[in-house]
């Protein structure tokens, strides 16, 4: 027993920093695992990552002007990750070309943008805190930007679900009978920014898209119904956060690639064993019924 | 013209600077049961994405009497199969106008929905997801939703897709039953013999309407024949129908003349009770 407190729970009561980061990923697991689950769903799975591009040059003027700080780091990857957002989604609902194509163009450009920016500075290291993250260093500041933007996350959520669902489910119904459609998209592109503004704190702008996007793909496996998905991803987010805290500490490895590939595992685990995963799809051979 | 519900004022709809339905006049009325026939590319689907709202006219408008809902089935849905969504979930976005976004669905949404998957013949099918319906299955789920619409206007664009002729006959006589109960309906359908049965008024459309009222005149050998007349490809040659500021003031026929593409006189009658 002694062996399993020490390895398990002993990291998060002694020391402060393991139950900061505790605490800012499990916020973040709640609040980017559910947009995951919708991202996914829309087949905009990559979309995350292109944004998480798209908020470079923003975080980068930040870091450019101010230093390392978070608030001025925030607002200018907020309003990066903004500007590609909408004018990507303006594109595909006001012109024939697809989101996937506009999404593309803008985020392309705003990454060569932002490697300009970082260039001007000349390299640092601290800079890698930006791409990499530092989840075992968030203050106070963090930790209520990070507990903000779940709240607003979950609202949004809970406001929009059945809009949301929709939009998902049949947009050509959905503009039918309301004109609900395209704020809705928009409103749900501006969660996605947040999430990885609140993410990439913790996690850096790149791998806090893993948080998002893996535990979402690991629960399509386990169940077919939206909400117990959503339900479903959060577990796996806070698994990962938990196991990758634990790794990193007890093997002195990057906190935020540990965090990730616990994520990744769980992945990987349920393509092959989940409810629909491969095993039971094709190594069973299904018994069938008479109607 | 008091009762009508549906009034087009020279309406013009279409893609890319080309019509698809070319200066249409005439209303709907109230509670009347209209087919719109044509032939491919005639314009009758645009003419339901008019109507709807999804598309903006080119010119004129289409004006729709305030307050009352409208359902649409449109001919190829939007739906993504592979959404993890059960038939229920489908059909209950029916109650949208009703709930809304955060209204709770009451235990009478839930038997309306019940009932609506019972009159397509889709009893039981709630918990089934929509990736296991067959084509006429999942057509017949979406005329349970445009059910539970419980709308005023009613627009059916080939409801009858790879629907059964078992389930066929039941759809006609929920659209009977619609029509008893007051509600207007138009339904884009191509089989002439279910229009010659069943609606009491067609729309004829190629591009322009060709002929609008009763479905026996409207149905006319020589109505006919003019429709099928009708050209479908586009023509990237063809002149400008109005200039933007220089149309007013000229008078139809002599705008018909002066351009490239003939325009019908206007329909003798419309929407005749």
């Amino acid at each position: 027993m002694p062996d399993i407190y020490d390895f398990l729970i002993a990291p998060f009561i002694d020391y402060a920093f393991m139950q900061r980061a505790l605490l800012g990923s499990f916020l973040l697991a709640i609040s980017s695992c559910p947009v995951g689950v919708f991202l996914m769903l829309r087949r905009m799975s990559l979309t995350g990552d292109a944004m998480a591009h798209a908020i470079l040059p923003g975080a980068a003027t930040g870091f450019l002007l101010f230093g390392l700080q978070i608030v001025p780091m925030t607002i200018g990857g907020l309003i990066a990750g903004i500007v590609v957002a909408i004018s990507a989604g303006a594109v595909s609902r006001f012109t024939v070309q697809k989101e996937d194509a506009s999404m593309a163009a803008f985020y392309l450009i705003s990454l060569a943008l932002g490697v300009l920016i970082v260039s001007i500075r000349g390299s640092s290291v601290d800079l890698l805190h930006v791409l990499f993250g530092t989840i075992l260093a968030l203050n106070n500041d963090a930790l209520l930007l990070i507990a903000l933007i779940a709240t607003l996350t979950l609202i949004g959520l809970i406001l929009f679900w059945r809009a949301l669902i929709a939009e998902c489910l049949d947009p050509l119904f959905l503009r039918s009978v309301s004109g609900l459609g395209t704020p809705v998209h928009f409103i749900f592109l501006a969660l996605v920014v947040l999430n990885l503004i609140g993410g990439f704190q913790a996690l850096g702008t790149l791998l806090s898209v893993g948080l998002m996007m893996l535990p979402a793909a690991a629960a399509r496996f386990w169940t077919t119904r939206v909400e117990s998905m959503c339900g479903l991803a959060v577990l796996f987010g806070i698994f990962s956060c938990v196991a990758g805290l634990l790794l990193s500490y007890h093997l002195s490895l990057p906190s935020g690639p540990a965090i990730i590939l616990s994520a990744g595992i769980i992945y990987v685990a349920s393509v092959v064993f989940g409810a629909s995963g491969i095993v039971n799809a094709r190594a069973r051979r299904p018994r069938h019924r008479t109607a | 013209m008091t009762d009508a519900c549906l009034t087009f004022r020279n309406l013009t709809l279409g893609y890319n600077s080309h019509p698809a339905v070319h200066h249409l006049d005439g209303s709907v009325k109230h509670g009347s049961l209209t087919a719109v026939v044509g032939l491919n590319g005639s314009g009758k689907s645009t003419l339901m994405k008019g109507i709807v709202g999804i598309l903006q006219p080119m010119a004129g408008a289409c004006l729709r009497e305030t307050g009352g809902r409208i359902a649409y089935l449109p001919q190829q849905s939007e739906i993504d199969r592979s959404f993890p969504a059960r038939v229920v979930d489908l059909v209950s976005l029916g109650l949208w106008s009703r709930r809304g976004l955060l209204g709770r669905f009451t235990r009478d949404d839930r038997a309306a929905i019940s009932n609506a998957l019972g009159s397509v013949g889709l009893e039981g099918f709630e918990k089934r997801p929509i990736d296991t319906l067959s084509g006429g299955q999942l057509q017949r789920a979406l005329f349970a939703r445009v059910l539970v619409q419980d709308a005023d206007i009613i627009l059916l664009d080939e409801p009858f897709n790879a629907i059964d002729t078992k389930t066929l006959g039941d759809l006609i006589d929920i659209i009977k039953r619609w029509h008893g109960e007051r509600r207007t309906i138009m339904v884009v359908i191509h089989d002439l013999q279910l229009v010659r049965d069943h609606f009491p008024e067609t729309l004829l459309l190629a591009r322009h309407p060709i002929a609008w009222g009763r479905t026996k005149e409207t149905l006319r050998p020589e109505n006919m024949l003019q429709a099928r007349r009708f050209i479908e490809a586009w023509d990237d040659e063809a002149e400008w129908c109005e200039p933007a500021t220089l149309g007013i003031g000229l008078d139809h026929q002599s705008r018909g003349a002066r351009q490239n593409h003939d325009h019908q006189p206007a329909p003798a009658e419309k929407g005749a009770a």
